[in-house]
């Protein structure tokens, strides 16, 4: 009893053994913070990646493909059919990417990803990733409600903004096109010479801006026309002329501002840059392509190292905060990306898009669902030794597997700043080792009087170990507390800091994050306690062992 | 172990030191506290030890009071032989037998003047049992400080109270746990003549009242002359046993 006493009145008494452990409270505020915002970034991180890539991937080796799809589904039904939840197949091939912008054509690198919207969401949930589901903030303000709900289906079919611009888009892409074609510059060879006869041309070229104005010539190829640069066919201007061609030509009378057969989710990271306003001083994200417009894909063609071409229609931009896909990933209907690669023949010569059915095609992957991730492993066995294990035509993988090595970078990194941290901590613990020697030196006295009344040894050790451990909860209990109050208000602790410094310190245009993302682990919260506490303890051994080895009658000597 | 057990049916001697020797290192040298002490003590006596200073007066006590151990000779207590016993036997016996009251109160700062007296039952007990008894033992500690004469400054930290009123205190700790024998290190040194005379008087009535066994030790001749019996010491060695005045 007098033991618990004594620890509690030295606790209460010695206030320069508290100062010793706010060391102590700082570290495990910091380890929480720390651990908090870093299992923050990397669960985030983890979750983009997973809703890019889905549980299970099963790839061929060859770009090629595989030529049954329905066959590969069936065997994997077959096999670890009872722990799918869903799957889809995908191919995916590196290309290029192609855009104007401001009178320049912009090429990128991408991997082109066939996908089926609805199939592909099932397997991981990327819808909210669309821009046209998403607020868009700038600068803590929403300047953009989301275009539709998160629980519509995800689909090819345009936003009616995207509708709208791409009708105003393709309006101006046909000025361009009767601009370039009157006042071609220099360079380029122009039937007119470019004289006088320009500024009459001008005049001429008025009603043409609009589209009111038929011209035939430049529909006489059907294929021509679908890549939107034709002007849409008006009523005939002479009231009797019938067209002979006119049943003939009803299927390209469609409305030129439809989209294209082909159509994409483009990243933001490919399609936009950050701004900075000089006047304002504001960044703004500037999108080059928006939703709408056309872009060119360039990817190769099956067994012949042969280019492929195909426009498509932006649908969306999507936005996943991992840069690495967001710069680099093109999503593509399926069967255009089937149709252009030659992995899928039309039966249909005349409209070549019709009645397409991606099943008919070769797919390079498919993308599964587990109803349990924690089946993975074994799910990946069985699919490993049961498609053609000898052939090595697939490779199975989950999503760690593939990005294997990333998440192993942010967890070492983890692993490291908490051994640095703690020995942070252990630092303090010396700090309480020093001045519990010098409680002891100066409690001499004390030690003789409860030995002369009686006391054991190990009784006086106790005195000891126990206060070192009652300083170990409070510092680590003030810690904990300190670091969950942190956790919890880090957002407005940041706006503060950036208040007081002027400088953004956590700039979501590079971090993608609106706010800073913390998880707090319960777990690790209990062992970094448990851990401060246990150094306390340990800090205090020494001591303890001096204290109880102190001869009482010394000891009361002692002055 | 709750009290030594007391088996002899002739009642002999309740402490005795045979032939102590005690020497310190100082150094190479060996200094010489004890040589060869021997020492009586019977029951409800009053013995007090008086020398010059270094004569061995105080490591005496402490020997008798299991403070120390000797080099060579025996303590015995009703019969057995104490300073062999295991370390935390010793501590059992301090606790149980024997109460301490020294030159300079030896109070812990920490706590009030009744946790101080409380003091001895907390280190007996456990922490739970204590916890059970603890109205009962707080009465009790009340009691014994009404009796030294502190009832109304139970909840003082020792620097709050003077001289006088710590060796009260300190001789209440000494008492609350039921000792058999009191061992007293100079317990007036430290204060005024008519304080001094407060503590004898109550040492005294102890003696008396509750036929306590005291041992003092002292170099004041005039407070020697006090006890019944005194030991006089000199640079080590026994030199008289006489008969108080």
């Amino acid at each position: 009893m007098y033991k618990f006493l004594l620890a509690n009145r030295y606790l209460r008494t010695r206030y320069i053994a508290l100062a010793s452990i706010v060391s102590v409270t700082l570290g495990v505020a910091t380890m929480i913070v720390v651990n908090s915002v870093m299992s923050g970034f990397s669960s985030q991180m983890k979750d983009r990646i997973h809703a890019i890539l889905s549980d299970v991937m099963i790839e061929t080796t060859s770009t090629d493909g595989t030529d049954d799809p329905r066959k590969l589904m069936a065997e994997v039904d077959r096999l670890v059919g009872g722990y799918v939840e869903a799957m889809t197949p995908t191919v995916e091939i590196y290309g290029m990417v192609s855009f104007d912008w401001a009178g320049q054509t912009v090429y990128r690198p991408v991997t082109i990803v066939g996908i089926d919207p609805q199939g592909k969401n099932q397997v991981s949930p990327f819808a909210p990733y669309m821009l046209s589901r998403q607020e868009i903030l700038e600068d803590g303000e929403v300047v953009r409600a989301p275009l539709r709900s998160l629980s519509e289906p995800l689909d090819w079919e345009l936003t009616q903004e995207a509708q709208d611009s791409r009708k105003e888009w393709i309006e101006w892409e046909q000025f361009k096109e009767q601009f370039d074609h009157q006042y071609g510059d220099n360079s380029e060879p122009s039937l007119l010479p470019p004289t006088d006869s320009g500024i009459q041309q001008a005049v001429a070229l008025q009603p043409i801006s609009g589209v009111e104005v038929a011209d035939p010539f430049l529909q006489t190829s059907g294929t021509e026309s679908s890549d939107g640069f034709s002007v849409d066919t008006a009523p005939p201007a002479i009231g009797e002329y019938v067209d002979p061609f006119e049943n003939q030509t009803k299927d390209e009378n469609y409305d030129s501002t439809a989209p294209l057969f082909g159509r994409v989710y483009i990243g933001a990271g490919l399609v936009s840059f950050p701004y900075k306003d000089k006047a304002t001083g504001k960044t703004h994200i500037m999108y080059m392509v928006k939703p709408g417009q056309d872009v060119n894909l360039t990817t190769i063609k099956t067994g012949k190292p042969e280019p492929a071409n195909f426009k498509a229609t932006v649908t969306d931009v999507f936005k996943s905060g991992m840069s690495e896909y967001d710069a680099n990933l093109v999503y593509c209907n399926l069967e255009q990306l089937q149709l252009a690669r030659g992995m899928l023949f039309s039966e249909n010569p005349t409209d070549p898009t019709k009645g397409l059915d991606w099943r008919n095609g070769a797919v390079t992957s498919l993308q599964i669902k587990l109803k349990n991730y924690n089946d993975a492993g074994a799910v990946v066995r069985k699919l490993r030794s049961g498609l053609d294990p000898e052939k090595g035509t697939f490779q199975v993988r989950t999503w760690e597997e593939k990005q294997g090595p990333l998440l192993e970078a942010v967890a070492m990194e983890s692993a490291i700043l908490n051994v640095l941290l703690f020995l942070i901590i252990t630092v303090a613990g010396f700090g309480i080792l020093a001045i519990f020697y010098m409680i002891v030196v100066e409690k001499t006295r004390d030690i003789g009087i409860l030995k002369a009344l009686g006391a054991s040894s190990r009784g006086v050790m106790v005195i000891f170990l126990s206060y070192g451990l009652s300083l170990g909860i409070v510092g680590s209990g003030v810690g904990v507390i300190m670091g969950l109050l942190f956790v919890r208000y880090i957002n407005e602790i940041e706006k503060v800091l950036s208040m007081m410094t002027g400088r953004k310190v956590f700039d979501e245009a590079i971090y993608y994050f609106r706010e800073i993302p913390t998880v707090v682990d319960p777990f690790t919260v209990a062992w970094v306690a448990i851990g401060a506490m246990i150094i306390a303890v340990l800090a205090s051994v020494l001591p303890a062992r001096r204290a109880a080895k102190l001869h009482p009658v010394q000891a009361l000597r002692y002055e | 172990m709750s009290q030594p057990a007391t088996l002899s049916m002739t009642q002999p001697v309740h402490l005795c030191a045979k032939a102590l020797d005690k020497a310190y290192r100082k150094g190479e040298h060996q200094v010489y506290v004890l040589r060869g002490v021997d020492a009586k003590l019977e029951r409800g006596e009053f013995l007090s030890i008086v020398g010059q200073s270094g004569s061995g007066k105080s490591t005496l006590m402490h020997l008798l009071g299991l403070l120390d151990e000797p080099d060579v000779g025996e303590v015995w207590l009703d019969g057995n032989r104490i300073d062999n016993l295991p370390a935390t036997t010793r501590d059992e016996l301090r606790n149980h037998v024997f109460g301490f009251v020294f030159q300079f109160y030896h109070l812990l700062p920490e706590l009030t003047l009744l946790e101080n007296v409380l003091c001895p039952l907390m280190i007996r007990y456990s922490a739970w049992e204590y916890w059970k008894r603890r109205v009962e033992f707080r009465d009790k500690a009340k009691a014994i400080a009404k009796q030294v004469g502190l009832d109304h400054r139970l909840s003082h930290r020792p620097s709050e109270l003077s001289g006088g009123e710590m060796q009260r205190a300190a001789i209440a700790r000494a008492l609350i746990g039921e000792p058999s024998v009191l061992l007293a290190d100079e317990p007036t040194g430290n204060l005024d003549s008519q304080t001094g005379g407060e503590i004898m008087n109550l040492l005294h009535q102890l003696n008396e009242e509750k036929k306590l066994t005291i041992v003092m030790v002292t170099h004041d001749e005039k407070i020697a002359q006090q006890a019944q019996r005194i030991v006089r010491l000199s640079e080590g060695r026994i030199q008289s046993l006489n008969e108080a005045a």
